[in-house]
């Protein structure tokens, strides 16, 4: 027990403490973080998901509309408060409720999905670097490599980002920030090229074209049918983890107040409504192609690709690096070079697999869901437990190595969500009051016991 | 010469985006935009770093 103990403290052995005063940062920082962080490759391979999956015109600029919105109030009123009350990044406050048992557990989990991310990203970025060499493109209903060139493309690829997370350049992320004004405009201008080509002249037409071209209403071949639901919910959870589940605290505990969660609308209305638009635009001027490289291509010729490429690899790198942080927790004696290294082993092989780029849309609904319920405890830890009498941070102030209510909490609400008759896309919201329920729940019969 | 970079980076993305919309209005042709937003980004990323800096 001590010693998971010792390997957690060891590898946040700087991140401890709370953030001091002097550190704080203004609002210009934060818009700047959330705007380069959401754009990402993944952004060209979500718009023409939707399309595939015939999301119609209406439904879609609502959705995303409505979703972004809850999402930004999900950062604001959850996550924010309590970084800014605490100070703390997520790690060390969730080892405060749950122990370093459960903490141990979480990370290694958020270190898989870490990896199969930043394999979704080699994918991405491997469909732009394989354009030179006339690589056979993914399709859609692809599972499995459908090239030798391919698999060297995504093996070269995951060779490089691998060997810069090794080398430590997790500031490669600062270069996401810089490059991200520039490819939210390869988007946009992207977009705006290929529109004559659907038969928009004025803009009089764009709406024609969108509900009859873009955004028919009706899903390519073998896919379900996705509804206004099923984009406001995407749009809502596919940051599940950062906002309901808490990870951004870890971002937010730098923020002068709690109203600087506001500013993740930067990330959500241009990321993940100008930029999912525009790639769904692309996609249907490619006539359905979803491969990120050629829709690039066809928009913004050179400048596209490169825009695919950076948006991919400058997210891919410090994910990587950071799953290969987590990992250091369950391999003590290896060097991080080697924890990196066989992170980017598992990452570059899951990449291969075209299967996690084409349903990166189930995939993003389940990382969130997964991690949410620990959100969902620190919620319930920092405002429910003292209103009722019930102690926080309870497995600090007993020095216990793991926190029942936590782990069962976990535990039980997935498997109550896992069976819920319902899509994933919709599993989080009622998984979200389970947690909270089961917690206080389950806190208030422990330390009830603990008493007597 | 920050000012410069700053000048510089707002050509890069004047030439990133405003191409498409000729393209659109059909007064340029689409390689001629794609060349241009390949010239955006070099500005852009010779320019920008100078001047842009990540705080947290």
């Amino acid at each position: 027990m001590s010693l998971i103990t010792e390997r957690l403290d060891a590898l946040y052995e700087f991140d401890r403490e709370p953030v001091p005063e002097n550190k704080l940062q203004g609002p210009g920082s934060f818009i700047g973080v959330y705007a380069g962080e959401h754009v990402a490759g993944t952004e060209f391979v979500i718009g023409p998901l939707f399309v595939a999956h015939g999301v119609a015109a209406g439904d879609l600029f609502a959705g995303l509309l409505l979703g972004n919105f809850l999402a930004v109030l999900s950062w604001a009123f959850i996550a924010a408060p309590i970084a800014v009350k605490t100070r703390l990044n997520l790690y060390w406050h969730l080892r405060k409720i749950t122990g370093p048992r459960v903490l141990f557990v979480y990370n290694l989990i958020n270190a898989l999905m870490f990896c199969f991310l930043a394999g979704a990203m080699i994918s991405v970025a491997a469909t732009a670097v394989g354009l030179p060499f006339n690589m056979k493109m993914p399709a859609l209903n692809d599972l499995y490599p459908n090239s030798l060139e391919w698999i060297v493309v995504v093996l070269a690829v995951g060779a490089a980002v691998t060997t810069f997370a090794i080398l430590g350049f997790e500031k490669l992320a600062l270069f996401s920030e810089i490059a991200a004004p520039w490819m939210v405009l390869v988007f946009v201008a992207a977009a705006v090229a290929v529109l004559p080509k659907l038969g928009v002249t004025s803009l009089g037409d764009f709406w024609k074209v969108a509900n009859e071209k873009i955004w028919t209403g009706v899903p390519l071949a073998g896919q379900s049918k996705f509804t206004f639901w099923h984009v406001m919910f995407f749009a809502w959870f596919c940051n599940m983890a950062m906002h309901l589940g808490m990870s951004d605290m870890t971002l937010l505990r730098y923020a002068k107040k709690w109203q600087y969660g506001f500013l993740s609308a930067f990330g959500m209305y241009v990321g993940h409504f100008i930029a999912w638009i525009a790639s769904g635009i692309l996609c249907a001027a490619a006539l359905g192609e979803v491969a990120p490289g050629p829709i690039a291509y066809l928009g913004a010729g050179i400048a596209g690709a490169i825009c695919v490429v950076l948006a991919s690899w400058t997210t891919a790198n410090p994910t990587l690096y950071r799953a290969g942080l987590a990992l250091q927790t369950a391999t003590p004696n290896w060097k991080r070079w080697k924890v990196t290294l066989a992170a980017g082993g598992v990452t570059t092989f899951a990449a291969i697999f075209p299967a996690l780029m084409m349903k990166l849309l189930d995939f993003v609904a389940l990382y969130g869901l997964i991690l949410m319920p620990m959100g969902a405890v620190i919620l319930a830890d920092f405002w429910l437990l003292p209103k009722l009498g019930v102690k926080s941070n309870f497995a600090e102030w007993k020095n216990l190595p793991l926190s029942w209510p936590a782990a069962i909490t976990w535990g039980l609400t997935l498997s109550v969500c896992f069976w819920l008759p319902m899509e994933i896309f919709f599993k989080g919201l009622p998984g979200w009051f389970i947690a909270v329920a089961l917690f206080v729940t389950l806190s208030y019969i422990q330390q009830k016991r603990s008493r007597t | 010469m920050k000012t410069i970079m700053k000048l510089l980076s707002f050509l890069g993305l004047t030439s990133t985006v405003l191409p498409a919309l000729f393209v659109f209005l059909n007064k340029i042709s689409w390689q001629t935009h794609a060349n241009l937003m390949l010239a955006g980004a070099v500005l852009w990323f010779l320019s920008a770093p100078v001047w842009m800096r990540r705080r947290i």
